[in-house]
């Protein structure tokens, strides 16, 4: 640091009492990266800048919302037809939800197929699973706002959810509502949450990039980086590639929002929440469909009646990714070098996207002859199976490709030898 | 590093040539106008929506009956959020408010600048120093020293044309945009209707 960093003598005055500049120098410009990451590796700007567009839009839609049982709906419909510009604010808002929760998917999956949760990034990746958790409580509080059918309806069952806690469960969901039934107090306090917990989920995101930069990203063959040759500058290299990223990112979403505005949105929603008539076929935003099937699939188990099994079941199914770095055991990161993984992981994608599809449709419907309650067991025996069984086991039995000496030599030698010249050509930068 | 894998991919031009862009460099500003473009008109719909919405401005005309007001009476309706005082002036009011030398004033104007009808005084009852409403509307009400308003707050007053006359007020009484509809029909507010 004997040669100043910033020309700008400002900056320069700043910095020295402020280490901003220098910080975000570091991390932000400077900041090593693995030179072979992939497309897949956008996905974790993309979560921050929807993180970013849903808090703006939505203090936005705070300023005009009125969260009152009796205001709520139409409020809503005033945002859509007075306000100016309201329509378009809660579209972005509204679909907006739906492209989070897809980028995290696809996050959360590209961390799966890579092994971004082993050593050493468990701890990254288990305050990625508590911001999912965030996401998903943040996400299920706003979509009662609009206190359409489906917001009353979905908040009913989400919260009788609670009651299958033996003894405690009944004062538990009680003191959730504020009352007896959902009503204005539930209302209210899920609104005030809702705008709470986007902050805490970006001081968690915090948390989740500077443990992410504390070792660096993995990258698509799941080695370490073994010196300055195998990384480049995180700018200009990977700001350009995010931001081109943002722009195809976004065209995708502006077409959802001004071509197609309630693809992911139920009629239902439209009509006023009404207490005394249940819609005929309830489902939550499909992001839940998954965790919707997986607790409606558990039968009565010897003494755990299906209600409390179901909801044990769902949060188990994310709670299990707690410890997801401990029951694959496996050394190999990347699924490129793992024959057998590989194939249990796609497997697993389908096993995700079937009991969505199974959540979207009613239990007892048939799907030629068999029941969906029947498919969606299948499946939830198979999420379980796979994280539980088949991921501990293949650690033992599964015999791993053989892992290049570096990231530099399969990309200077097509995959093959010379491990040792291949620092060489980089080094003199 | 950055540098020199920036300078052998400056694309075309050699990295000695003076004066000239290279073609990265065009992509650069390209990319960055786009960009700059779609956010400040992405800007406007975030900025645009605090401003009054379609139901606010619906409500931005006030129609007033003002058949029962006899000379020497007047009413207060709410505008806009805000008091409008409607005086039925009587002849001697009139006659002062005319007889004023306008030059003396601190904000001139001549009484028939302030009304369409002379009978008719309609006015914004906003004091013009700092917001408050200035008494004068009910007979009880002191009417200040030249037999208009007087605003409580600061000591303003005003004169039968609801001009400043006396007290730390800048300006006189706010005429609002107001029309005639029939004789008996005031609607205030008219500018911001289209039709």
């Amino acid at each position: 640091m004997s040669t100043p960093k910033f020309k700008n003598p400002i900056v320069r005055w700043i910095d020295y009492r402020l280490p901003i500049f220098s910080f975000l120098d570091h991390e932000m410009h400077e900041y090593p990266t693995p030179k072979n990451l992939n497309y897949w590796w956008n996905f974790g700007s993309l979560a921050g800048l929807m993180l970013v567009i849903m808090i703006v839009s939505g203090i936005v839609l705070a300023m005009h919302y009125t969260p009152h049982v009796s205001m709520a709906f139409n409020s809503v419909e005033h945002i859509m037809r007075d306000v100016n510009y309201g329509w378009l604010i809660r579209y972005i808002h509204m679909n907006g939800g739906s492209m989070f929760f897809i980028v995290v998917y696809i996050h959360i999956f590209r961390g799966l197929y890579y092994g971004s949760y082993k050593k050493p990034r468990e701890l990254l990746w288990m305050i990625g699973v508590v911001i999912l958790l965030l996401m998903m409580a943040t996400a299920f509080m706003g979509y009662v706002l609009p206190w359409g059918q489906m917001s009353f309806w979905g908040a009913t069952v989400i919260t009788n959810l609670f009651s299958a806690i033996p003894i405690v469960g009944k004062y538990i969901v009680s003191w959730l509502w504020g009352g007896f039934s959902i009503d204005n107090p539930t209302l209210n306090r899920f609104f005030s949450l809702h705008y709470l917990l986007p902050f805490v989920i970006v001081g968690v995101v915090v948390l989740h990039v500077l443990a992410l930069h504390k070792h660096g990203s993995n990258n698509p063959l799941g080695i370490d980086t073994k010196g300055p040759q195998d990384s480049i500058p995180f700018h200009p290299y990977y700001t350009v590639k995010d931001y081109f990223g943002v722009g195809v990112f976004l065209i995708f979403y502006a077409a959802l929002v001004f071509f197609s505005p309630n693809f992911f949105g139920e009629p239902d929603n439209y009509i006023p929440a009404n207490p005394m008539a249940t819609p005929t076929h309830i489902v939550p935003e499909w992001y839940f469909l998954p965790f919707y099937a997986i607790l409606r699939a558990v039968p009565d188990i010897w003494f755990i009646e299906a209600k409390l099994g179901g909801v044990i079941a769902m949060f188990g199914s994310i709670l299990l990714l707690f410890v997801l770095p401990w029951l694959d055991h496996s050394p190999v990161r990347s699924a490129r070098f793992r024959p057998t993984y590989k194939w249990f992981f796609w497997i697993l994608l389908v096993d995700c996207l079937v009991l969505g599809w199974v959540g979207a449709n009613p239990p007892d419907a048939l799907f030629h002859g068999v029941p969906f309650v029947v498919i969606g067991r299948i499946a939830t025996a198979w999420y379980f199976i796979h994280f539980l069984i088949v991921l501990p086991l293949l650690g033992f039995f599964e015999k791993p490709r053989p892992l290049p000496t570096s990231i530099s030599e399969p990309v200077l030698k097509g995959g093959g030898k010379l491990a040792g010249a291949t620092a060489k050509p980089m080094e003199k930068a | 590093m950055a540098e020199s894998l920036q300078a052998s991919a400056g694309a075309g031009h050699g990295p000695g040539a003076h004066g000239e862009g290279t073609r990265r460099d065009f992509l650069f500003l390209a990319t960055g106008a786009v960009a700059a473009i779609g956010v400040v008109s992405l800007a406007w719909p975030f900025i645009d929506q605090m401003n009054p919405s379609a139901d606010t401005l619906a409500l931005s005309t006030t129609e007033i009956d003002i058949s029962h007001v006899e000379v020497g009476q007047a009413i207060t309706v709410l505008w806009r959020g805000k008091p409008v005082f409607v005086r039925h002036r009587t002849p001697e009011e009139i006659k002062e408010a005319e007889a004023v030398n306008v030059a003396d004033l601190r904000d001139p104007q001549t009484d028939a600048q302030r009304v369409q009808k002379p009978e008719w005084l309609v006015m914004v009852g906003v004091c013009t120093h700092l917001g408050c409403v200035p008494l004068g509307q009910k007979p009880s009400d002191p009417k200040g020293e030249f037999g208009g308003w007087f605003c409580p707050c600061h000591g303003s007053q005003y004169d039968t044309s609801g001009r400043i006359r006396k007290g730390p007020a800048p300006r006189n009484l706010e005429i609002p945009a107001y029309t005639f509809e029939t004789d008996t029909l005031l609607l205030v507010g008219a500018e911001a209707k289209k039709s």
